[in-house]
């Protein structure tokens, strides 16, 4: 059966430098519940570490949490990737290692917290999470896609670390699933306010780096059940499942 | 200031878009973020940027540039070239950075309202 699925799918955990400690895993559950989601995703900058952590503690409470990334391209710009399983994700986080080089300064750039699903951390994560890999926005695509995930291009509506602000509109060649536009632009207004979206299936999500702004907006779906091989049926308009807002 | 005048006087190597060397410089600009490029550089540059993308081939023939100079060692990706071939758009490379070039280009009398 078809039903209303509220999902937010692009937030941080405490592991990306410029989020806030308070994004540990038990919090994320706990305010993404208060905020009455169906649905979220665990993007962190070049890195999935804490996404298990999170799977399990949403699990135990009873929220559908997908496994992600927000890569930085070469090209400096940021695209989520989202997939079926926390496999899947750390074979992607694996190809995301060997391309990305330097090591963090966490008094510039912020704490990397390594945590449990009971808050324990478990320790610092010592790469330059935030800086950009040496792959290629075809590169990021085509892998997320050849692990059976999906891409969608981050805050597209921003002039920073977004596709149109960095290289001006999006490339014919580039096959991504769906654009993201910010609690900036309101979903409905998303194609006349941002024209370079053109066709492609868009969402909107909370880019949470601290808890109160997970839920800040969201993106409704109908959908058979709060997973991503819906997620994907929705963003091509199949079988009734669709995107509302 | 032809394009291949350019390629001589600063020894630039030449990668893609050989078919525009005969455009003529008249201006220089300096950016990398091809959102802003895209409103403001000026017909006739020589464009300065880290960027290799394709998309830099398509702001190059929207702002009828003269040429673009990927600097800082960066290189054009396959996909930049072919395009460039296609449209003409001399690509070419710069070992340093965008700000030493500029200052050379400026010097020689590129977008230098003293020097007409």
């Amino acid at each position: 059966m078809l039903k209303k699925i509220k999902a937010d799918l692009h937030i941080h955990s405490c592991l990306s430098p410029c989020s806030d400690w308070d994004m540990s895993p038990k919090k994320i559950v706990q305010k993404s519940l208060e905020q009455q989601l169906d649905l979220i995703a665990i993007c962190d900058h070049n890195t999935a570490e804490n996404v298990a952590a999170i799977m399990r503690e949403g699990a135990r409470q009873g929220i559908a949490v997908l496994p992600g990334m927000e890569i930085c391209s070469r090209e400096e710009v940021h695209l989520v990737t989202l997939f079926k399983s926390i496999e899947a994700d750390l074979k992607m986080q694996e190809f995301i290692y060997k391309h990305l080089n330097g090591n963090n300064q966490p008094e510039v750039f912020g704490h990397q917290v390594v945590a449990d699903e009971h808050d324990q951390v478990l320790g610092e994560n010592p790469r330059l999470l935030i800086g950009a890999t040496g792959l290629s926005l075809i590169d990021v695509v085509e892998k997320a896609h050849h692990l059976g995930g999906i891409c969608i291009s981050s805050h597209v509506d921003r002039p920073s670390y977004s596709l149109i602000g960095q290289l001006g509109f999006i490339p014919e060649n580039l096959h991504l699933d769906a654009v993201e536009v910010s609690f900036r632009v309101p979903l409905k207004k998303a194609r006349t306010e941002v024209p370079g979206i053109g066709n492609y299936p868009c969402v909107t999500s909370s880019d949470a780096h601290f808890l109160d702004d997970i839920g800040k907006v969201w993106t409704e779906f109908i959908l058979a059940a709060p997973s991503l091989e819906e997620l994907i049926m929705a963003l091509a308009g199949k079988d009734g499942r669709h995107i509302v807002n | 200031m032809l394009v291949k005048d350019l390629v001589e006087k600063f020894d630039l190597a030449v990668t893609g878009g050989k078919s525009g060397l005969d455009r003529e410089v008249t201006e220089g600009y300096c950016g990398d973020l091809l959102s802003e490029v895209m409103g403001n550089a000026p017909a006739g540059c020589a464009w300065m940027t880290v960027q290799g993308h394709q998309n830099i081939v398509a702001v190059a023939v929207l702002r009828e540039m003269a040429a673009i100079v990927i600097t800082g060692g960066q290189i054009p990706d396959a996909e930049t070239i072919q395009k460039a071939d296609q449209e003409g758009i001399p690509i070419l490379q710069w070992p340093d950075s965008s700000f030493s070039l500029a200052g050379r280009l400026f010097s020689a009398g590129v977008g230098n309202p003293a020097s007409e």
